[in-house]
């Protein structure tokens, strides 16, 4: 029998007790949802990112992006009224970290996507004043006139395949991408092909209004315009989602 | 606990230890206000576990005892579940104060031709109150809170020219389809000199004061297929609404400032400008984002804004 004095009175014993109290707190608390059948919704519809959405979610991430925007509808009237359906956890099980945020400076982007244009993007992003006369927030000219790095892309998907994000590079993988999200999606998912097809998501979808160039703009606006539209909600019953609660 | 009347009673212990000599540390048992708020706490732990959703049991989890909540889904039917906030959403959209007022509304507007919208004072009230915060979150950010627009990006809709036509079916059309307004550049197409004239002829539309001359030459660019210009814009140059070609004989301009240009060699720059380079606006559609009854709601606000057609 361990007697409370001799415990008080060892540092190391202290810690490693200490620790195991504290894990089992956490453990209980998280160890479960990788688990419990309710925690991801089924819905169909959700794809990983491609290469070019992939890159401008990193510029999202780099210039801060997730310190003013939350990317997460709560499901109350109020913001349902103002952005839209709820987000679900699936929408965010390729996000690695996820964007949820716990600010709200400016507007949550969850469902941005389609909802402006890609010149909106470009000529807000450029000085949001030009578009927003009120608006607070910063100016970001250099992402129009900064040729995206795109060279190190397929590094970035092998580590997001490590954390379980279904990118591809074997037969079999892509094979099993197929089937699961069908073979357009798969051929952006393919790590080996990935430059090829952000070059060509890049200028089929010419985000920036410059054909000539594929820039950091490019990538963030096709990332902003893919925010929160895969799910398709109609195809849902109302009470649905909430079965998975 | 029985030295819980140690300050007021007799001496409280010591631990026993002794640093340095004579440094010695007393030992006071806890309140017992705190000790039973403790003991309080774990009890209502155990009242939680029992009513709320708490422990993991295999692919599950305790879901709560009487931690009922009842809505009726799509179908009709009613469906009762553990009380959780997806569900509380569904049922406070369905029997909410202000849910059920503002529905009584909706269904009444969404019952009603625009032409009876228009004509009811009350449902006016309605729409204008609903509408301006619908035009706020979704309208506002390209179109400005007052509908005025950005020159060259969004157009102005507070003003009465419509490029896409201002009727309440116009309107609805532009905003549940979305529009993509697109003139070709005619840089490669036509001569420089040919652009200065056209660009002096689309001037002269609007009653600007311009070289006849080049004007002259620049009307037969318009009107002829070495431009092509009248196929979009009409011989006239009122423009074709179904294209969303502008009206080129008002004062409105809606792709550059030609009336904030500070002299006539600067406006014609302007127009050359558009004729070379072309235009590409694109307005998203609204249909998947928005309610038919919302995008009702729009319309008739939109429709009002610029005193619609």
């Amino acid at each position: 029998m361990i007697k409370h004095e001799s415990i008080e009175t060892n540092v190391g014993l202290l810690i490693i007790l200490t620790l195991i109290v504290v894990s089992i707190g956490g453990l209980v608390e998280i160890v479960p949802l990788f688990y419990i059948d309710d925690t991801i919704e089924e819905v169909e519809g959700i794809r990983p990112y491609t290469a070019l959405e992939l890159r401008g979610r990193d510029i999202y991430q780099r210039e801060g992006c997730y310190l003013c925007h939350s990317q997460m509808i709560r499901p109350f009237r109020d913001e349902l009224l103002r952005y839209g359906h709820y987000s679900l956890a699936a929408e965010s099980q390729y996000d690695h970290p996820f964007q949820w945020g716990s600010k709200r400076t400016g507007p949550d982007l969850a469902r941005v996507g389609g909802k402006y244009s890609n010149e909106w993007h470009v000529a807000h992003l450029n000085n949001p004043r030009d578009v927003v006369p009120q608006s607070i927030m910063p100016n970001y000219p250099w992402l129009l006139a900064t040729d995206l790095d795109y060279s190190d892309v397929q590094d970035r998907m092998r580590a997001l395949k490590v954390t379980g994000v279904p990118y591809s590079e074997t037969q079999a993988e892509y094979d099993a991408n197929v089937t699961e999200f069908g073979a357009d999606v798969a051929d952006q998912l393919d790590i080996l092909r990935a430059e090829e097809h952000l070059m060509q998501q890049a200028l089929a979808g010419n985000y920036d209004g410059q054909r000539s160039r594929i820039t950091e703009m490019d990538a963030l606006v096709a990332y902003l315009q893919v925010l929160g539209t895969m799910v398709d909600f109609s195809k849902y019953d109302e009470g649905y989602f909430a079965e998975f609660r | 606990m029985n030295q819980t009347k140690g300050k007021t009673g007799g001496a409280v212990q010591t631990t026993g230890h002794a640093w340095d000599g004579d440094i010695q540390e007393f030992n006071n048992p806890l309140p017992s206000w705190w000790l039973w708020s403790f003991y309080a706490t774990v009890v209502f732990a155990v009242v939680y576990w029992i009513f709320f959703p708490a422990w993991p049991v295999a692919n599950s989890y305790t879901k709560g005892v009487m931690n009922n909540i009842t809505f009726v889904d799509s179908e009709g039917h009613k469906k009762t579940m553990h009380w959780n906030t997806r569900a509380l959403l569904i049922k406070e959209l369905q029997e909410g104060k202000t849910a059920v007022l503002s529905r009584e509304y909706m269904d009444k507007v969404a019952a009603a031709g625009y032409s009876e919208i228009l004509g009811d004072p009350e449902m006016m009230a309605f729409t204008r109150s609903v509408a301006k915060g619908l035009f706020g979150d979704n309208c506002a950010p390209c179109h400005g809170t007052g509908g005025a627009g950005v020159i060259g990006l969004f157009p102005n809709l507070a003003d009465d020219s419509w490029l896409w036509g201002g009727s309440v079916k116009n309107i609805e059309t532009t905003i549940s389809d979305g529009r993509l307004g697109f003139m070709p550049a005619f840089g490669d197409v036509l001569s420089e000199a040919q652009i200065a004239d056209t660009a002096s002829y689309v001037l002269s539309l609007s009653g600007q004061t311009v070289d006849a001359a080049a004007s002259a030459r620049g009307k037969a660019v318009f009107q002829t297929n070495v431009g092509g210009c009248h196929y979009c814009h009409t011989p006239a140059g009122t423009g074709l609404k179904s294209q969303g070609a502008a009206n080129l004989t008002d004062q409105i301009w809606s792709i550059i400032d030609v009336n904030g240009a500070a002299d006539p060699a600067a406006k014609k720059a302007l127009v050359e400008q558009v004729i070379a380079k072309g235009v590409e606006r694109r307005m998203p559609s609204w249909s998947k984002r928005l309610t038919p009854t919302q995008i009702k709601l729009l319309t008739v606000y939109v429709h009002e804004l610029g005193g619609g057609q």
